[in-house]
């Protein structure tokens, strides 16, 4: 299936979970957030929310600003 | 580093400097947190991890922003948030969002990442001048308030739009001095007058276009109760000297608020005695 993550599409192979995503992708976990279509998925649920083909997946961090 | 007290001294060229403040607590108060500095710092734009945490601490600055970004798919995990004093309240941004629910979709995710109800809330208008959306701005705030976050937005130094955000139930509100990252300085300081005497009760910090510490202090000296700056600092070309001139300037114009300035005269009025001066 394709997902577009961070605004990239990236194809993934099986059934995976956020949580699963994350470490597929090796992403940062500490203060990092995680929008699934828009809604922001708690951390809590990571290991249960399943990724589906076509979602739209933003991980975020922080950086410089003011 | 605390808030620069001075208490110590400190040498400016050889004259050894030594005011003591420590005798007027003039805490500030946020949302029901207290800080010991009026200067709020950004940490965009510096040229480096080092220099940016020297200007950090010079600043005496106790809450700095950060924005909110995609996380590179390079495999990189390093985090920006290490390199902040962890005495420093964070406080995320939603810069670069142009309508509100931009705005709040990223206000939501900053608290999940960060666990922080604390958004400086940002909806900008147009890429050239960044000024605010005041009107996106204003919409984005009620629906944040309404989820619990304490919401301290960016806006234009317009009266009738401060009273709405705090109408809103906004615990500050956030007036430009000019432009972001224009260094312009006060632009409309009877905006801020105004805003201040009319509003004698709010919290008012204002928040982008400060240059250098002269802006500050006028900013400061018309009322406001804090300042946020980024760019003034980083791009000095000595930004921890620049951050340390920053903290005194902060602190000079409060303390001269606070002292109430002298009337302003078409006229001279003479400071020495004219009656006895000999003839």
């Amino acid at each position: 299936m394709e997902i577009m993550l961070n605004g990239e599409p990236r194809k993934i192979s099986g059934e995976l979970t956020l949580a699963q995503l994350i470490d597929h992708f090796e992403l940062p976990k500490q203060r990092v957030a995680v929008e699934l279509n828009r809604n922001v998925v708690r951390r809590v649920e990571w290991e249960t929310t399943k990724v589906a083909n076509a979602d739209r997946i933003e991980v975020i961090h922080f950086v410089g600003g003011g | 580093m605390p808030r620069f007290a001075l208490e110590g001294g400190i040498r400016l060229r050889s004259w050894k400097v030594c005011v003591k403040i420590e005798s007027m607590p003039d805490t500030f108060l946020l949302a029901g947190k207290s800080f010991e500095s009026r200067l709020i710092i950004g940490t965009g734009k510096y040229r480096s991890y080092d220099e940016m945490k020297a200007a950090h601490a010079a600043s005496g600055a106790d809450m700095v922003t950060v924005a909110v970004n995609r996380v590179p798919l390079d495999g990189k995990t390093e985090s920006f948030l290490d390199h902040l004093s962890p005495n420093m309240k964070i406080l995320p941004n939603t810069a670069g969002c142009y309508d509100a629910d931009h705005a709040i979709r990223t206000a939501r995710l900053a608290r999940e990442a960060l666990e922080t109800d604390w958004i400086k809330l940002e909806v900008i208008g147009d890429p050239v001048t960044l000024l605010p959306d005041n009107e996106q701005t204003l919409a984005a705030a009620k629906i944040l308030v309404g989820e619990g976050f304490i919401v301290l937005p960016y806006f234009t130094d317009d009266l009738i739009m401060a009273k709405k955000l705090l109408d809103a139930g906004c615990p500050a509100v956030m007036p430009l001095a000019a432009p972001i990252g224009s260094g312009l300085g006060v632009q409309n300081p009877a905006n801020l007058k105004i805003m201040r005497e009319q509003l004698p009760d709010a919290t008012i910090i204002v928040d982008a276009g400060v240059g250098v510490p002269s802006d500050a202090a006028i900013a400061m000296e018309l009322g406001a109760d804090a300042i946020l700056m980024n760019t003034a600092i980083a791009e000095a070309g000595d930004a921890e000297k620049m951050a340390t001139a920053m903290n005194l300037a902060v602190q000079a114009g409060r303390m001269a608020y606070l002292s109430g300035r002298m009337p302003k005269r078409l006229y001279a009025s003479a400071s020495s005695p004219i009656k006895g001066a000999i003839k």
